[in-house]
C-alpha cells in the first residue's frame, strides 16, 4: 500500500464531488457515442460508479476505469484513446478547438500523422462547426496517405435504388436458394417421433404424468443448422457491372441466414457485415458504398486474401464456415502470393466455393494466370455464363451437384 | 493501511489488486489491475479477450488461489448445452426409483413427481455449482473460450450473468446467495453479442511489452539466466512484429521456449538452436518456413547487436 495515494484524493471524496465529474463523464460518453462507440445510458451509470470506486489518483487509472466500462470491442480502443486524450485535457482541448474553428489551420498540424479514430472523434466533438471545416477534404487527405498502389482508384459509387418488384424477386430467390453445404449436424438435440436416440428426460417427464405406470420411449436426434457463411466479393473494375447485384444478393442473404460475414475487396479489404445488417436494402447498400473506397479500381486478390487470412480468418471462420468467393480471378500481381493465400484460406474453412461470372462462353479455358493459381485450391468452381439477374446467381449457387463443379474438371480441360 | 489483509478479502485499491495478482505469480499491467479491481468491487463479470496464449485463463486461476476461493471451470465447446453446463437429472436412478415405487405399490402421482425431480437426483454441472455457497466465499467461475459455443448458449448465459440465477423447470429458480466472481475468456474466433458484453467489464489482453515479458519470464522460469532471458524476450518481441505471421507466439510459447532451451543447457541463443526449436514458438508450417527463409537469422543478429549495445 502506498499511503501517498490515499492523500491525493481517496475514493469517497471523489464520489462526493461527483456532480461535475458525472456531468463530464456524461459528455465524454456522448462524444464517444458520436464517434461510433455503442455507449448506452447504463454504461454511463456504470462508469460514474466505477470512477467512484476506483477514485481519481492517477490519470492512468482513470483512463482504464473509463475504458473498462465504455469499450466493449477491441476495435474501439483507438477511438477511445483518441477521445480520452482530446477530452480530458482541457487546455489542449481549447487549442484544438481554436484550430478547428479557424479556416487557416496551423500547417504543422496538417503534417501530423492521423491516428485511427481521430477524424471520427473530432467530428463528434466539433459536430456543430462541421459546416465550416469541410470534413470531406480532411477525409481525402487521409485517403491520400493510405494510398498504397498507383493502380488504386478511389471513389465511391451510386447505385440505383431497388424497386419493390426487384426486392420481392430477390427475397423469393433467396428463400428458394439451397446452398451446397446446407446442414451441419450440431451437438444439440431436438425431439423426433422417429426411432433415434433415447431422450431420457422427456421420457421421465412423461412417465411422471402417468404416475410411473407408463414409461414410453421418447427419441431425440441431432439438430442441424446452417453453417456460417463468409462472402468475399470482388468489386474491382472488371466486376463492376455485377456489384449492385452482388450487394443486393448479399443483403438478402444476410437477412435470411443466421451468420453471414461479408467482405468486399478490390485493392483493399472492407468488412461490410454491419452495414448489410440494415433492414432497408437501399440504406444498407448506400452505407456499403460509403464504407468501400476502392470501387471499380484494380484488383489485388492475393494481397487482399492475405489480409483476410491474417486479420479476419480466425475471427470469422471459426465454426466451420463456408466461403463464397465471388471473383473473376483476374489478378495482375504475383501469382505465387495468390496461390499461397488461397491455399491458406482453403485450409481454414469448411468449403471454399468460387463463383466466377466472367465466363461468358461455354468453351471456357482457365488461361489467366490468376485463375490457374486459384483453381487447385478451391472445392467447387462455379462459372456463370450469363449473370443478369439475381435468380441466375442463386441458380449457380443452388445446384447441389457438387461433382459437376469439381475444379479438377477445369484443370483437365487445360491439360487436354 | 500498512497491515496486510487476509488474502480472502477483495482489494481496496488498484495497487492492492496489482499486489494480489503478484502474490499469485501473475505479472500484470496496471490496466488489467484496474479492470480486475472494478470487476471485484462492482460484482461484474470480467470479460477478457485476446489472442491465444496471452494468459487469460491464468488470470482466473491466480485470482482463485490468491483469494483462496474455489475455481470452477466451464470449458466451452460447440454445442455445449444446458445439460452439460448447468444441470442434468440422473435418469438411471430416477428409473430405478419409479420401479421401486411401482414394486411397493405406491401410485401417488404428485408425490412421485416431487420425489424423482428432487435434489437427490440432480447432477450439478459447473454453472449450478458456481451458484452454491462455499465456506471460503463465492467461488471463481471461469467460463473459458466462450467463442467456441453458439449464440443459443450465450443467450442462456445472459440470465445467469445478470441475476446470478438459473431456472430449472422441475425445481424452480436457484439463486446465488453471494454472486460468484465470473471471468469469461474468448479468443475472438467469433464476435460475442453486445448484450452479453454489456453486462461485463471488457478488457483486451495484449501481448506484454519487453519489460513486462522479462518479468514474467523471471517469475515463471527463474532458471533462465539473465543473458538467455533477455535474448529470448528480444527475439520473441521481434517475431511478434513480423507482419506476415499467421499466428504470433504468445507468452505461453515464450515460457515453453525458455523451458526447452534450459533443458538443452543453452546459455545463449545461436542460429542452429533457434532453427531446431522454432517449432515451440511457431505452430504453422508456413510461419516456420517464412521465418527460416530469411528474417530469422537477421532478427537473431539484431537481437545480439542490441543487447551488446545496451
Amino acid at each position: 500500500m502506498n499511503p501517498g495515494h490515499q492523500d491525493d484524493q481517496p475514493g469517497p471524496a471523489s464520489a462526493a464531488n461527483g456532480g461535475r465529474l458525472a456531468d463530464n463523464i456524461l459528455y465524454f460518453a456522448r462524444t464517444l457515442r458520436g464517434a461510433g462507440l455503442r455507449v448506452g445510458p447504463a454504461a454511463v451509470v456504470e462508469a460514474v460508479r466505477a470512477v467512484g470506486l476506483a477514485g481519481i489518483t492517477r490519470r492512468e487509472d482513470f483512463y482504464w476505469t473509463l475504458h473498462s466500462t465504455f469499450v466493449s470491442r477491441h476495435e474501439d480502443h483507438p477511438v477511445f484513446h483518441e477521445a480520452f486524450a482530446l477530452f480530458w485535457r482541457p487546455r489542449e482541448l481549447v487549442e484544438k478547438m481554436l484550430q478547428m474553428f479557424s479556416p487557416m489551420a496551423d500547417p504543422r498540424e496538417r503534417e501530423d500523422e492521423r491516428r485511427a479514430g481521430q477524424t471520427r472523434v473530432s467530428q463528434s466533438l466539433f459536430a456543430d462547426r462541421e459546416d465550416r471545416r469541410e470534413p470531406d477534404l480532411q477525409r481525402l487527405e487521409i485517403d491520400a496517405v493510405l494510398t498504397a498502389s498507383e493502380r488504386e482508384v478511389l471513389h465511391s459509387k451510386d447505385f440505383a435504388q431497388m424497386s419493390a418488384d426487384e426486392l420481392a424477386a430477390a427475397r423469393r430467390a433467396i428463400a428458394r436458394l439451397v446452398l451446397p453445404v446446407e446442414a451441419v449436424k450440431t451437438r444439440r438435440f431436438e425431439p423426433t417421433s422417429k426411432i433415434a436416440r433415447i431422450d431420457a428426460r422427456r421420457m421421465l417427464g412423461h412417465a411422471t404424468r402417468t404416475g410411473g405406470d407408463l414409461v414410453i420411449p421418447k427419441f431425440r436426434r441431432r439438430r442441424t443448422i446452417h453453417p456460417p457463411i463468409v462472402v468475399l466479393a470482388d468489386i474491382s473494375g472488371s466486376m463492376a457491372q455485377y456489384s449492385r447485384m452482388f450487394l443486393h444478393f448479399l443483403h438478402a442473404l444476410t437477412e435470411d441466414r443466421r451468420r453471414v460475414h461479408t467482405f468486399l475487396f478490390g485493392t483493399r479489404l472492407t468488412n461490410v457485415t454491419r452495414q448489410l445488417r440494415m433492414r432497408d436494402p437501399d440504406e444498407a447498400i448506400e452505407l456499403c458504398s460509403h464504407a468501400v473506397e476502392d470501387w471499380s479500381g484494380g484488383t489485388r486478390v492475393g494481397a487482399t486474401l492475405g489480409e483476410f487470412n491474417r486479420r479476419w480468418a480466425r475471427r470469422v471462420l471459426g465454426q466451420g464456415a463456408i466461403v463464397l468467393l465471388m471473383s473473376d480471378g483476374l489478378e495482375r500481381d504475383g501469382d505465387e502470393e495468390l496461390a499461397r493465400e488461397i491455399d491458406r484460406l482453403h485450409r481454414s474453412c469448411r468449403r471454399l466455393i468460387w463463383l466466377n461470372p466472367l465466363l461468358r462462353f461455354e468453351g471456357f479455358e482457365p488461361r489467366a494466370a490468376g485463375v490457374r493459381a486459384m483453381l487447385p485450391h478451391v472445392d467447387e468452381f462455379r462459372p456463370i455464363h450469363s449473370l443478369d439477374a439475381m435468380s441466375d446467381l442463386c441458380g449457380a449457387l443452388g445446384k447441389a451437384n457438387a461433382r459437376q463443379y469439381d475444379p479438377r474438371n477445369w484443370m483437365q480441360h487445360r491439360a487436354a | 493501511m500498512s497491515t496486510r489483509r487476509p488474502s480472502a478479502s477483495f482489494p481496496d485499491t488498484i495497487d492492492d489488486a496489482l499486489a494480489l495478482l503478484a502474490t499469485g505469480g501473475y505479472v500484470a499491467d496496471r490496466a488489467l489491475a484496474t479492470v480486475l479491481f472494478l470487476s471485484l468491487r462492482m460484482g461484474r463479470p470480467l470479460f477478457l479477450e485476446g489472442e491465444a496464449g496471452v494468459g487469460k485463463t491464468e488470470i482466473a486461476k491466480v485470482l482463485a488461489s490468491a483469494l483462496g476461493r474455489r475455481l470452477i471451470r466451464l470449458q466451452c465447446y460447440e454445442g455445449l448445452d444446458v445439460s452439460s453446463a448447468v444441470y442434468e437429472w440422473n435418469y438411471a436412478a430416477q428409473m430405478i426409483e419409479i420401479r421401486m415405487r411401482e414394486a411397493a405399490g405406491d401410485v401417488d402421482r404428485g408425490k412421485l413427481e416431487k420425489n424423482i425431480f428432487s435434489d437427490r437426483f440432480l447432477i450439478r454441472r459447473p454453472l449450478l455449482q458456481a451458484l452454491e455457497a462455499d465456506e471460503a466465499g463465492a467461488p471463481v467461475l471461469l467460463i473459458d473460450e466462450l467463442d467456441r459455443t453458439d449464440e443459443a448458449f450465450e443467450a442462456f448465459l445472459l440470465e445467469v450473468l445478470s441475476d446470478f440465477q438459473v431456472t430449472i423447470p422441475e425445481l424452480g429458480t436457484i439463486k446465488a446467495a453471494e454472486p460468484p466472481i465470473v471471468v469469461i475468456t474468448t479468443n475472438r474466433t467469433r464476435e460475442i453479442h453486445d448484450a452479453l458484453k454489456r453486462r461485463c467489464l471488457y478488457h483486451w489482453v495484449d501481448y506484454p511489452d519487453a519489460e513486462r515479458e522479462l518479468r514474467i519470464l523471471a517469475a515463471k522460469v527463474p532458471d533462465a539466466g539473465p543473458q538467455l532471458s533477455a535474448e529470448i524476450v528480444a527475439f520473441v518481441q521481434k517475431l511478434r512484429a513480423q507482419p506476415e505471421l499467421f499466428k504470433a507466439p504468445g507468452v505461453a510459447e515464450t515460457l515453453d521456449w525458455a523451458t526447452a532451451l534450459i533443458e538443452m543447457d543453452k546459455l545463449a541463443l545461436d542460429p542452429a538452436t533457434v532453427s531446431d526449436t522454432i517449432g515451440v514458438l511457431l505452430k504453422y508450417q508456413d510461419d516456420i518456413a517464412a521465418i527460416e527463409a530469411g528474417p530469422g537469422k537477421k532478427m537473431l543478429d539484431e537481437v545480439k547487436a542490441e543487447l551488446v549495445a545496451s
